[in-house]
């Protein structure tokens, strides 16, 4: 059996902290690979030891037989291996070819040959049917084509192991569908590959076969024919995981949120919210289905106060509290987790312990007469980390150093704690593996349960049938259609999302 | 977590050493006695109770530029007009201290806040037209400095002088001087500034590390957004930030005016320290008590190299060198790091 | 006395200091000398322009060599030395530095540093010291002054009788009494022998920024002007780096420059010929005075609590000799005519603006 990677009882240990424990990873020419894990498991740990980034404490690496050493990137290059980098490595105001050539331009008589150059980025694109234009703008193009921009350029090194560090995580389900192809045709080509992922339906499609690691540790390694997701999530987990989130019928009590002919434009001055009309009750999950840019952002950055709106109403508990400041409206009971966690909803370089405090800073018993509290909390801190599994070294820990999935039950456990009538989650989680996500589902309808109201938005339908009481689908900046999540389909809501009619469309309510 | 906070420190004091060392080799290169300069310099910062008087005097000023620079620094702000409030604060503490006759306790404090309120006034316009309009504060800070450059002149000019070129002498009442510490440093412009930078930096810790109101600062100076979304009045805060850190750069102007001179005279070009300030900060670490140990350091290299040539023939140019050597180390503390993080691999 | 009730916190601060000051140069507390009293030694604090200024500084240092080479003196420490200021909160540390070395006569050379002079003298009753360009009344303190005015009006006699184009520049340092001197003095020459010349007024605001004076010299000459007088120490340096730029384009242009301080026919020179730019200059003889004063106390002869003028009469000011280069026979003549009147007191030249107003109407 020929192997051209072979990581063996690879360890990294930061500190106290053993992020790889023996970790065990073979690579066999021309399949491709999954590397499945939760956030945080060590997974690119794992893959920065192979790209030279880090280098091991323990272990061997082969690469076709021969132990290397591999001390910085250039040696994984020279070595044949590339990274496609989760967050693009790209300079937005050069072109594509430029992208690619990068740091190993083609010269002729001390000039750039760009000619020679994009002939060459031209052909490598073809064969592996990766369409793209060699002369735009990075700029200019999708984040899709970007990310072919990223694979181009390991190819262009001569690359044979290409190493994707969750690729999908940005991608669209088209250009999800248009990567796998594109994997399909490196292999074709006799490339190698690794995925960096924790979505098992990617590696249900793809994958040869899957190594799992769970908390720095190897798991083992499997055929992808031979398993199913749920043994693989329960690997990864180290548990049973549910999908479908089990909960109780709701017992829907008064209206809590209740919006009325609300307009708010964004931030170009087009109306983005049009006369839109919504009421959420105590006891329920309402989720806002739509595709993206149909005006959920600016919907809840207005109820929030984030942004002004023009005109209408929004009432909480029946107090107007359309355009009152952030703080106004959190203090009259509004708990919000933030579409971007990075951007809203923490202060990265704060320990997550003063992240705990972010609205509530100013109160007894966290601070009094304008002093700081910092026994209260810390105290808080340490409860809330142990009451929403937020895995941290310490609470001291810079908020910048915990895994995603961890900075959104950090957020969550906040929100939740301050005991708001009405959360509002979005997209509360994107970009989290699948064991933080059944965390948070049953956290949002524990919620609901406690008779709190909830305002659910996501893009991902899975997660609006699964979570919420009633669907309420955005189009345009109305809703369009309040259905029954029981009584739909992923088609119907499909449809309604792109803004065909239905027959007896419920907008009232 | 311990580990990250020794190589904090070390980091500084590495960036020093190199620096001295660099400096050294331009003395040899250039012909001179390294050290024979350096301990001339060591000789004229700390070689008698006189040389020390004028190194505190000296760190004085800077321990508050420093603070300023800090304070801004930490709520994301960019403060470079620390020159310009100075300058504002010297003006107005000399001005209250040749205008009024008040008993000491009243006149001194009064001069002190005038002057605290003068480079507030300074940093609360690039303050309020960052915070209103979104203009960058570096800007608008450097355009201040002129203003007060030119401003403090026409005024000592035209108000505080009969068209001559310096003011009156401040009344003793205002003075910050005293017979006390001239006589324990045989008469060297030593004077109480030193207590209240010291106090200001002590104001600064708490203020940032322990108040709800430093919480916000920092909170704002870290992630807009994230403060926006937690209830907090982003744009006053921006404000507030320019405000306290434009005070300190004013009373570091007191210092000056109620202290080391006594009056203020018209200036030619900006006095430097508020530029020291920035690098002082950043030796600093942005940290308050980094700052002292920062100040201290430029204070000593100032007084000191005023002693390398006449003891050591060394001209006093290769001292601002030896500044910017370290200067330049401090800033490319990367490097730094990394050595240390290979010497740590090495030793385990 | 306070000294002893503090003599302890004094000697832990020495301790300390010592400590701190660590490797080598542990000096003694500074005692006299044994054996060399004898030895004079004198030094000098320059304000920021330095000894290489071109100009007064410059002039300073080189009376206090002459007498040094003459004295058989060593630079340094117990012969003669100087130190240059970097800022105006260096001046009474410096001066202080001086005193702690021991020198028996110590000049500060600058109006600038009269607060410095002034303060020191309380502290150090029993040094010596001496300031030049200004006066401060201490029983141990010379002062020395120079009728500028005198000398400028010289000047001015020459620059008013060699325009071409009746359009005459001034370019000040900083606006202050002692410049004022210069330029009423120099304004008062002009008028007194060339009625239709104007004379144009700038000041840079520093003396050490020769950028400010090249700029200030360009739109000058632009705007017609042919003869600038400067009193501007380095800045001046300025003026005279555009008025040779402008000769090397055209080497008929006839432009000119005025020195001040020191005989700077040689800074007026245009580089490949052996002509200059130096119509004359205002000389100011520190190095006399500075020479005489050193001479006078070491021969005990220290001359404290008083302020000695140097004018015309005394040879401490007047104008260089190279003036004869550029000047003809005819205006030199003129000019020794007017020297005369002043020495006589038939010409009271005036000091201040308002001085030159009531001069330029009775004429």
């Amino acid at each position: 059996m020929e192997y051209v990677i072979e990581m063996l009882n690879i360890r990294k240990v930061f500190g106290n902290f053993v992020a790889n424990d023996n970790i065990t990873l073979q690579l066999k020419k021309g399949e491709i690979h999954a590397l499945l894990g939760e956030n945080g498991a060590g997974k690119s740990t794992l893959m920065n030891v192979l790209f030279g980034l880090y280098q091991p404490d323990g272990g061997e690496i082969r690469v076709k037989g021969k132990k290397v050493n591999i001390a910085n990137p250039n040696v994984a290059n020279d070595l044949g291996i590339g990274m496609v980098h989760q967050h693009f490595m790209l300079v937005d105001t050069f072109t594509v070819t430029e992208n690619i050539i990068l740091g190993s331009e083609p010269t002729k008589g001390g000039q750039i040959d760009i000619e020679k150059a994009e002939k060459e980025v031209r052909e490598l694109s073809e064969r592996y049917g990766l369409a793209v234009d060699p002369k735009a703008k990075i700029a200019d193009i999708s984040v899709g084509m970007q990310q072919r921009v990223e694979i181009l350029k390991t190819l262009y090194r001569g690359a044979d192991i290409l190493i994707f560090d969750e690729p999908t995580a940005v991608l669209t389900p088209q250009e999800i569908q248009e990567l796998i192809q594109i994997m399909k045709a490196l292999v074709r080509e006799g490339k190698s590959i690794i995925l960096i992922t924790h979505k098992l339906k990617e590696i249900m499609e793809v994958c040869d076969r899957v190594t799992v690691i769970r908390r720095g540790k190897g798991i083992g390694t499997l055929n992808v024919s031979e398993t199913n997701p749920n043994e693989l999530a329960s690997l990864m987990v180290g548990r049973e995981v549910h999908f479908k989130t089990e909960k109780q019928p709701p017992k829907v009590g008064k209206p809590v949120l209740e919006i009325e002919n609300l307009v708010v434009k964004d931030s170009r001055g087009i109306t983005a919210v049009d006369h839109l009309n919504l009421t959420v009750h105590a006891g329920e999950i309402v989720g806002i289905a739509g595709v993206d840019g149909n005006g959920q952002t600016e919907l809840i950055e207005a109820i929030t106060g984030l942004i002004k709106s023009e005109s209408g109403s929004i009432r909480l508990n029946g107090k107007e509290i359309r355009n009152l400041t952030p703080r106004q409206i959190t203090e009259t009971g509004v708990g919000h987790i933030p579409q971007d966690r990075h951007k809203h909803g923490l202060v990265l370089d704060f320990p997550i312990g003063e992240n705990m405090v972010l609205q509530t800073y100013y109160k007894e018993p966290y601070s009094k007469r304008g002093i700081l509290n910092f026994k209260a909390i810390y105290d808080k801190a340490r409860q809330l980390i142990q009451e929403f599994d937020v895995r941290t070294p310490d609470e001291y820990t810079k908020a910048r150093a915990l895994s995603g999935g961890n900075q959104q039950k950090a957020i969550i456990g906040r929100e939740v704690d301050r005991d708001p009538d009405l959360l509002i989650a979005a997209q509360p989680t994107r970009g989290l593996d699948v064991g933080a996500i059944e965390f948070i589902h049953k956290r949002l309808i524990e919620q609901r349960d406690k008779g709190k109201a909830v305002l659910l938005v996501s893009f991902e339908l899975d997660e609006i049938m699964n979570v919420s009481d009633r669907i309420a689908v955005i189009y345009e900046g109305k809703i369009v259609a309040i259905v029954d999540p029981k009584e739909t389909t992923e088609q119907e809501l499909g449809l309604l999302m792109a803004g065909s009619k239905r027959k007896e469309a419920g907008v009232s309510s | 977590m311990s580990e990250n906070r020794l190589t904090n420190i070390l980091v500084p004091v590495f960036a020093v050493i190199l620096g001295i060392i660099a400096g050294a080799i331009v003395m040899i290169v250039s012909g001179y006695d390294p050290i024979a300069g350096y301990s001339a310099l060591l000789y004229g910062a700390f070689g008698d109770r006189y040389y020390i008087g004028e190194t505190i005097r000296q760190v004085t000023p800077y321990i508050l530029a420093g603070l300023a620079v800090a304070f801004a620094f930490r709520t994301g702000l960019f403060n470079i007009g620390v020159e310009g409030q100075l300058i504002v604060g010297w003006l107005a503490a000399v001005w209250v201290g040749v205008a009024f006759e008040l008993p000491k306790v009243i006149h001194l404090p009064l001069a002190i806040i005038a002057a605290g309120a003068a480079g507030a006034l300074w940093g609360f316009i690039p303050g309020f037209l960052k915070a209103r309009f979104r203009v960058h504060e570096v800007i608008v800070t450097i355009m201040m400095n002129y203003i007060a450059l030119y401003v403090s002149n026409a005024v000592i000019r035209s108000v505080l002088s009969d068209q001559g070129f310096k003011s009156e002498k401040i009344h003793p009442s205002a003075s910050l001087r005293s017979e006390f510490l001239q006589s324990l440093t045989d008469y060297s412009t030593l004077h109480y500034g030193i207590i209240i930078s010291l106090i200001a930096a002590v104001v600064m810790w708490f203020l940032l590390e322990k108040t709800t109101t430093g919480y916000e600062l920092r909170a704002v100076g870290f992630n807009q957004h994230a403060s926006h979304y937690a209830g907090m009045n982003v744009n006053r805060n921006i404000i507030l930030a320019m405000v306290i850190s434009g005070a300190f750069a004013g009373i570091a102007g007191a210092m000056e005016g109620l202290g080391t001179f006594e009056n203020v005279s018209v200036k030619a070009g900006f006095t430097g320290v508020g530029f020291d300030g920035i690098a002082v900060a950043l030796l600093g670490g942005n940290h308050a008590f980094g700052i002292i140990l920062a100040a201290v350091l430029f204070g000593a290299l100032k007084v000191g190299a005023l002693e390398m040539p006449s003891a050591a023939d060394v001209p006093t140019e290769l001292v601002d060198i030896v500044i910017a050597l370290i200067i330049f180390f401090v800033a490319s503390s990367y490097l730094i790091r990394l050595v240390l993080t290979r010497f740590k691999k090495e030793g385990k | 006395m306070k000294k002893k009730r503090f003599g302890l916190s004094m000697s832990l601060l020495l301790t300390a200091g010592m400590l701190l000051g660590g490797c080598g140069q542990a000096k003694e507390e500074p005692k006299k000398e044994e054996g060399k009293a004898s030895e004079f030694s004198v030094a000098m604090v320059t304000d920021v322009g330095g000894i290489d200024d071109k100009s007064f500084n410059q002039s300073a240092w080189e009376g206090l060599q002459k007498f040094g080479e003459e004295n058989g003196l060593k630079k340094g420490k117990g012969g003669y030395d100087y130190l240059q200021s970097q800022s105006d909160a260096d001046y009474a540390t410096n001066l202080n530095k001086l005193v702690r070395n021991d020198f028996d006569l110590i000049f500060g050379i600058g109006f600038l540093m009269t607060d410095a002079i002034t303060e020191i003298a309380d502290q150090k009753p029993d040094n010596k010291f001496a300031i030049v360009d200004s006066v401060v009344e201490k029983p141990n303190v010379a002062s020395i002054t120079f009728k500028e005015h005198e000398g400028s009006f010289l000047v001015g006699v020459v620059a008013g009788l060699m325009t071409k184009t009746n359009k005459i520049g001034f370019v000040g340092g900083m606006e202050i009494p002692l410049i004022e001197k210069f330029e009423s003095g120099f304004r008062a020459g002009v008028k007194a022998v060339n009625p239709k010349a104007t004379v144009e007024v700038q000041y840079a605001g520093a003396f050490d920024k020769a950028d400010k004076g090249k700029a200030i010299a360009s739109s000058m000459y632009a705007s017609g002007i042919d003869v600038i007088y400067h009193a501007a120490g380095a800045t001046g340096n300025g003026v005279f780096s555009e008025a040779i730029d402008l000769k090397k384009q055209d080497p008929n242009k006839e432009i000119w420059v005025i020195g001040v301080d020191r005989d700077q026919y040689e800074e007026g020179k245009v580089p490949g010929t052996d002509k200059s730019v130096t119509l004359t200059s205002m000389v100011k003889r520190v190095d006399v005075a500075v020479y005489d004063l050193a001479t006078k106390t070491k021969d005990g002869n220290f001359p404290g609590g008083q302020a000695v003028e140097y004018g015309l009469k005394e040879d401490g000011v007047g104008i260089a000799p190279t003036t004869k280069n550029n000047v003809p026979e005819d205006v030199l003549k003129k000019v020794d005519e007017w020297k005369q009147k002043i020495i006589n007191g038939e010409v009271k030249v005036p000091t201040t603006r308002d001085e030159y107003k009531q001069f330029e109407a009775s004429l």
